[in-house]
């Protein structure tokens, strides 16, 4: 890794520059700059179709912008691949469940773990690193699994599914841990369990999350960014967001459009 | 009931399935080893071993990754070509032709599968028979150097020199242990890759492809390095197919010849160790023993698979060895 000499500011960890995405005609994001602080909460939200998983795909690397940069740690990181994101110390978590399905949720994270470590060894056997195992163990209790090793992940309750994947993403010990809309679909109780998981993975790391209920990143977020028919609408901390009148005019009155 | 235990499933068979899956290569080898005092027919038991290892070698592809491939026949084909023109044309040692016929179904594979890998589905089947069609014009077309039309012939092999011993290769049975003595090796080969890190990267790619790249996989890369060593694995039948049958026919390298790496897997059991062996014994079996008395044996090869499709949906050994985890 190179280490750039110009003058980085070492409280922000992820920056976009002017990063636009255009579909063929339909332009789903402008110029859309902003700077993710290292150790916050930074939620993006939104209305439908604001752009949010437009933005958080460029931000993961799921696709490079039709223009402008990415920067992760002051590292152009436009257009990578985005297997190489997990090795920078990126990880997602899809906002629809992406588990392995046939594989037990140890397997899940056992394979995740791999990742680091051992990619193209084809001829060892892999009961050889039998550390990756115990770490596996440690993760699954860590995303409150731990009685289910040998469950088939296709298998989980929903909410199980989506505690595997944060397991997953966890797997690489990301320094940006990045979640698309963890709680969807879930139960009341599964969203509290799954929120207190967030505040707790944030202590050691930044969080990124893009969430469509605005109510329920209020309270855990340090920071919001309010993203409109592809445009950022407003940025701050939750109260100056709450006091934002143009943000109260999209959230409440929609019927303008 | 029942509908718990499918929502419970989980994936610790039991205690007699574990043993076996640790022990799978001795036990295959086994039955490899036992199975012509079973076969009345030696040189069928010959095709059977090398039609399983071609299946095999389909098998990590298709069953293990999730690719289906409609171009193995260039493969196996090129693996037979290359054996048998290097024994022909150059006088190689049987030893040596075999290596080169190996190289050349790896090599082959990654020809194809470098231009192949980055479609998916259906596209996928299509790109890699399109491209195994250009193999084999290649290879139709090179006349000087594979017979054309007529096929490669002339690949004799009388004697095997193994370590100081002659042995007779005329003879069947003895041509049945020497082949089966690489394809037992190629079973541990196999089980030594299934058992690897990337093994795991393997049924990772195959259960979730988007999962694996966020997880920090190259897919792409993935995919090609298993179809080089499918490639390997084919090539190697090939070889032992050009041995074999002393000539190789062009239709080794004809597209029904991957389909028939297909119907094999589906029959035995995809993405089973040994089903690929278990699914080409029948199905050479079906065809020889039908052929006796009526020339549609494929008439009753396509319903014994319609009715393996229908009842057996995860193939014969597949279902056994599904049986056998419950």
């Amino acid at each position: 890794m190179t280490m750039q000499p110009a003058p980085q500011d070492q409280s922000i960890i992820m920056r976009t520059e002017g990063v636009g995405k255009t579909f063929g005609r339909f332009v789903a994001l402008k110029d859309i700059s902003a700077e993710f602080r290292h150790g916050a909460i930074t939620s993006i939200i939104g209305p439908n179709g604001a752009g949010k998983s437009t933005y958080f795909n460029l931000l993961s690397g799921a696709f490079a912008p039709t223009t402008g940069k990415v920067l992760f740690e002051g590292r152009d990181v436009t257009g990578m691949a985005q297997h190489k994101f997990a090795h920078l110390g990126i990880a997602k978590s899809f906002q629809i469940t992406n588990v392995f399905p046939l594989l037990t949720t140890h397997e899940n994270i056992r394979v995740s773990l791999q990742a680091l470590v051992s990619r193209f060894d084809i001829f060892r056997p892999r009961t050889r690193l039998s550390e990756l195992d115990d770490e596996a163990e440690a993760l699954l209790e860590r995303v409150g699994l731990a009685g289910h090793r040998h469950r088939l992940a296709g298998s989980l309750a929903h909410g199980e599914q989506r505690a595997l994947e944060v397991g997953m993403a966890l797997a690489s010990h990301p320094r940006l841990l990045l979640l698309d809309e963890p709680t969807a679909g879930m139960s009341p109780e599964e969203t509290r369990t799954m929120m207190d998981l967030i505040v707790r993975l944030a202590e050691e790391r930044t969080v990124i999350l893009v969430e469509h209920k605005m109510k329920l990143v209020m309270g855990i977020s340090d920071r919001l960014l309010v993203l409109h028919h592809g445009e950022l609408l407003a940025e701050g901390t939750p109260d100056d967001i709450r006091r934002n009148e143009t943000v109260k005019r999209v959230y409440l009155g929609q019927r303008e459009h | 009931m029942a509908t718990d235990l499918a929502f419970e499933a989980t994936r610790q068979p039991s205690p007699l399935l574990l043993w076996a899956t640790r022990h799978r290569v001795a036990l295959a080898s086994l039955f490899l080893l036992l199975f012509p005092l079973v076969m009345p027919f030696k040189a069928l038991a010959v095709m059977i071993l090398i039609y399983g290892l071609y299946a095999l070698g389909f098998n990590l592809l298709f069953g293990y990754l999730g690719l289906l491939s409609f171009g193995h026949s260039a493969l196996f084909g090129a693996g037979a070509y290359l054996c048998g023109i290097a024994i022909v044309h150059f006088g190689w040692p049987w030893y040596l032709a075999i290596g080169l016929g190996l190289l050349a179904g790896m090599v082959v594979a990654l020809v194809i599968g470098a231009l192949a890998i980055r479609t998916r589905g259906i596209y996928f089947a299509m790109v890699t028979m399109a491209l195994s069609q250009c193999v084999y014009y290649l290879f139709y077309q090179a006349v000087d150097l594979t017979g054309g039309e007529n096929g490669l012939r002339g690949v004799n092999l009388k004697t095997v020199n193994l370590f100081g011993f002659d042995v007779d290769f005329l003879n069947p049975l003895s041509r049945y242990y020497i082949i089966c003595g690489f394809v037992i090796a190629a079973l541990w080969v196999l089980s030594r890759i299934l058992a690897s890190p990337f093994g795991a990267v393997i049924e990772a790619v195959r259960e979730n492809e988007a999962r694996a790249r966020a997880s920090g996989y190259d897919v792409m890369l993935v995919r090609l390095l298993t179809f080089v060593l499918s490639g390997a694995f084919c090539g190697l039948a090939g070889a032992l197919l050009a041995l074999h049958l002393s000539t190789v026919p062009i239709e080794t390298m004809h597209y029904e010849t991957s389909g028939l790496a297909v119907m094999m897997c589906l029959l035995g059991g995809m993405g089973t160790f040994f089903g690929p062996f278990i699914g080409a014994a029948i199905f050479l079996l079906l065809e020889n023993l039908v052929s006796v008395w009526t020339s549609h044996w494929q008439l009753f090869v396509g319903l014994a698979f319609m009715v393996c499709v229908l009842f057996f949906p995860r193939g014969i050994w597949g279902t056994l060895m599904e049986r056998m985890k419950a």
